[in-house]
């Protein structure tokens, strides 16, 4: 058998590798991706604690539906975001985008 | 080692490889296909998890319709020609900032006493899973249904182009 733990440190790893590449990427699809994997991590988490510690209730799952149907949402949303950036600015690099730095 | 246990090991690795790719890699179109992997790899391990209605989910919305999204992204916003440096000049900060909260996670995992009610995981009964979502959280499954709306309409909206926004449509 699989202890918990085993899946909280795997979610753990994912999440922080997720946090690393939202911080080292430059281009913003890039971004998305890693935020995409700590979503991903997150999940992993609800649905470890879910069926490890109460699979009658379906909190956990329900959760992480939840948390896919949120995460198809935001890509479509950001994409179009980043399309449109990308028309006015013909770039798509965060670090580019600085109108808004004081 | 059982079998369950050498096959989640193995997707595990599989999973922090891949997901190592999707952040590291110098290229973008191979961060895009070490995402899907990683997600398919996440998917078996829902399937580990005793879900397999979320690992189908996982499959179709996530490898087929996120990622998919993103590569059109890529391509759209031509990120293999414009982009040829995709580390910005944080590094450093960044990889000390990612392994001290890797640090501080794992830690925070082996030091907490967790609830033991199950040695292993349970099977999840595909026709309660639909029973709870649509009586229990039906309210919430209702308003995530009008974000994904508003979502697709301000996208809708932010994406067309701009001659037809001239022609007040």
């Amino acid at each position: 058998m699989i202890p918990l733990q085993s899946f909280l440190v795997l979610s753990a790893i994912l999440f922080s590798l997720g946090v690393y590449g939202v911080l080292v990427r430059r281009h913003a699809v890039l971004i998305l991706m890693s935020v995409e994997l700590m979503l991903n991590a997150a999940s992993i988490n609800m649905v470890a604690f879910a069926v490890y510690t109460s699979p009658q209730r379906f909190a956990g799952i329900i959760f992480a539906i939840f948390i896919i149907t949120i995460a198809a949402a935001e890509v479509g949303l950001a994409l179009a975001i980043v399309l449109r950036i990308f028309r006015n600015r013909t770039t798509a690099n965060v670090d580019e985008v600085h109108d808004l730095k004081w | 080692m059982t079998v369950t246990e050498v096959l989640f090991y193995f997707i595990a690795g599989l999973t922090v490889l891949f997901a190592l790719g999707v952040v590291a890699t110098g290229k973008v179109a191979y961060a895009a296909i070490s995402l899907v992997f990683t997600l398919l790899a996440v998917a078996a391990l829902y399937i580990l998890l005793a879900s397999e209605f979320l690992a189908l989910v996982q499959v179709l919305l996530y490898a087929g319709g996120v990622a998919v999204l993103l590569l059109f992204a890529l391509m759209l916003t031509r990120a293999r020609e414009l982009v040829p440096e995709l580390d910005g000049a944080q590094k450093p900060f960044a990889v000390v900032a990612g392994l001290s909260l890797m640090g501080v996670l794992i830690a925070t995992i082996f030091l907490t006493t967790w609830p033991r009610k199950a040695d292993s995981p349970a099977l999840i009964n595909f026709n309660a899973i639909g029973d709870a979502l649509f009586r229990t959280y039906a309210l919430p499954f209702e308003v995530s249904s009008l974000v994904l709306l508003v979502a697709l309409v301000g996208a809708i909206v932010l994406a067309r182009s701009e001659d037809e926004e001239e022609d007040g449509v």
